[in-house]
């Protein structure tokens, strides 16, 4: 395997949320079998970012191209069968809350495949040992805590056996133990399933400890692409700010300050 | 607030109001699609799933359609004999609530019962599943959320809501039968001969069509109210509102049209 093929291409994506312009010419790669966290303070873009990435919104312009496929060339058809190859967990899980976690974790399989209803539960549990919810498949969603919640959702995600796993924010909204139990959860995939990772995060200790290279947003702009080392040894100021957490400076423009307030759009 | 800004309004609403009967038309024609060449694509609308709703929307919904219907029945055989005896002519309620009932009440009835209870339930499930990326997960997973979410209720309701209609029908034709009964004395044997004899398989069908022409407006008001979901748990409860509003809307009106271009054809 060639560890520099890239599986994930952007070239110079701009996007829009009604008039607002979100992405403004994001170009960077994922590579075969890295680990590759996307960071960024609220309102960055990189939850945009994520969206774009797993084809659920269209850009302005540019191009993604994953496993080797131009999004933008694709048909329904050509959709279908590229969704097959890629898992994505969910922010807040999005199980389904009318089935129970093993029926949730086996729809791709009843959907995709004629596998017969014991083998489908079968690998409905070997993916449930893997996240450690071994014994839960009969619960509801509505019954589990928030972290078995993004555990059995990454469980789902897998089940396909995909190529790409994409996650959003695994770690929100968790106490320090579970998310880094979850952060332990997400190397072994990639270790012991060998998929390529796109994660995306705004927690710095995870971000370190998971990633084999970062990508910083900062209000639609790529800031900072690289590996763990070097962006804590980066000069550049905002990087800085970002990791010691530091509040940006204020503008100090009296004159925007001040229509702003009173709602003057005039100047 | 200037003139313009009103125009400006009024021109976005109409244009918003355009795009959701084109987004209606598009669903329905994607779910039918699905719904006849699902299984060529090796991606069926699931005959399960459709059996779950049709037990939903139609057998769960037996008591409430038999209690209304008998009322119905019995209120316009009231009404029918009342008005009749003006006119010395008591014995033709029969006919009066015969095509009634099987023409207008019924299907109008059972309409507006379903859409409360399955057009908003339809609503509040898909605006839940919007906001909880449910929808989301679905099409990342390739599974066509039009072919998961919107044929099977779909497929379920055109079956459901028609046969609700025909069995409201026989019970509100009873109930008045009944009454008759009690009030003229015209034995319950020679009222189901008359009624029998008089309707005609058209009246039935009028009814039926109807019906059928309601349980695609239920669903379609009921998905894109639901889909078009935007912010946070709050607005379920007023797309749900806005489902059942607007349908009932649509039923009566649509009722209206087909009335007049059907009693002219």
């Amino acid at each position: 395997m060639n560890d520099s093929e890239s599986i994930i291409d952007v070239e110079n994506l701009v996007t829009h949320y009604g008039t607002r312009m979100i992405l403004k010419g994001v170009t960077m790669s994922v590579r075969r079998g890295e680990i590759m966290v996307i960071m960024g303070g609220s309102g960055s873009g990189k939850s945009t970012l994520l969206r774009h990435l797993i084809a659920l919104e269209w850009p302005t312009s540019g191009s993604i191209k994953l496993l080797g496929n131009a999004l933008e060339e694709l048909d329904n058809d050509g959709f279908h069968a590229l969704r097959k190859k890629i898992g994505v967990a969910f922010q807040g899980g999005a199980l389904f809350s009318s089935m129970t976690v093993g029926e949730n974790i086996m729809l791709p399989l009843a959907e995709h495949t004629h596998l017969d209803r014991q083998t489908m539960e079968i690998m409905a549990r070997m993916k449930l040992e893997v996240v450690d919810l071994a014994g839960f498949e009969n619960l509801m969603p509505s019954e589990l805590s928030g972290g078995m919640l993004k555990r059995a959702a990454l469980a789902r995600a897998i089940i396909m056996d995909p190529q790409v796993l994409f996650c959003d924010e695994p770690s929100a909204g968790l106490d320090p133990v579970v998310s880094s139990a979850l952060d332990e959860l997400i190397l072994r995939l990639r270790d012991a399933l060998g998929m390529s990772l796109v994660v995306v995060t705004h927690e710095l200790e995870s971000a370190f400890r998971i990633a084999d290279r970062i990508t910083v947003l900062d209000k639609g702009h790529i800031l900072f692409i690289g590996t763990v080392d070097e962006i804590k040894n980066s000069s550049n100021e905002r990087i800085q700010n970002l990791l010691n957490r530091r509040t940006e400076e204020a503008e100090l423009d009296p004159v925007a300050y001040l229509n702003r307030l009173t709602g003057d759009k005039s100047v | 607030m200037s003139i313009l800004d009103h125009l400006e309004r009024t021109g976005q609403r109409v244009t918003q109001g355009v795009a959701t009967i084109g987004l209606g038309g598009a669903l329905f024609a994607e779910s039918l699609h699905w719904i006849l060449f699902g299984h060529l694509k090796k991606q069926p609308v699931r005959f399960s799933a459709v059996v779950g709703q049709i037990m939903e929307i139609g057998i769960r919904a037996l008591p409430i359609v038999t209690v209304l219907s008998a009322t119905i029945g019995v209120m316009l055989a009231i009404q029918g004999i009342h008005t009749l005896r003006m006119f010395s002519a008591e014995s033709k309620v029969v006919i009066g609530v015969a095509l009634s009932v099987v023409r207008e009440f019924s299907p109008l009835i059972t309409g507006i019962l379903v859409a409360g209870r399955s057009g908003s339930a339809l609503a509040a499930r898909l605006g839940t599943m919007t906001i909880n990326q449910e929808v989301d997960a679905l099409t990342v997973m390739a599974i066509n959320p039009v072919r998961f979410l919107m044929a099977p209720p779909l497929l379920a309701m055109v079956i459901a809501l028609p046969a609700l209609t025909f069995f409201s029908d026989v019970i509100a034709l009873f109930a008045a039968g009944l009454y008759v009964e009690m009030d003229l004395g015209l034995s319950l044997s020679a009222y189901a001969l008359q009624t029998i004899d008089f309707l005609s398989v058209d009246d039935l069908m009028h009814g039926l069509g109807k019906s059928m022409i309601f349980a695609v407006l239920i669903t379609l008001v009921g998905v894109i109210n639901g889909a078009s979901i935007r912010g946070g748990a709050e607005e379920v409860g007023k797309v749900t509102t806005q489902a059942v509003v607007q349908s009932i809307a649509a039923i009566v009106i649509t009722d209206m049209i087909f009335a007049f271009v059907m009693t002219r054809v």
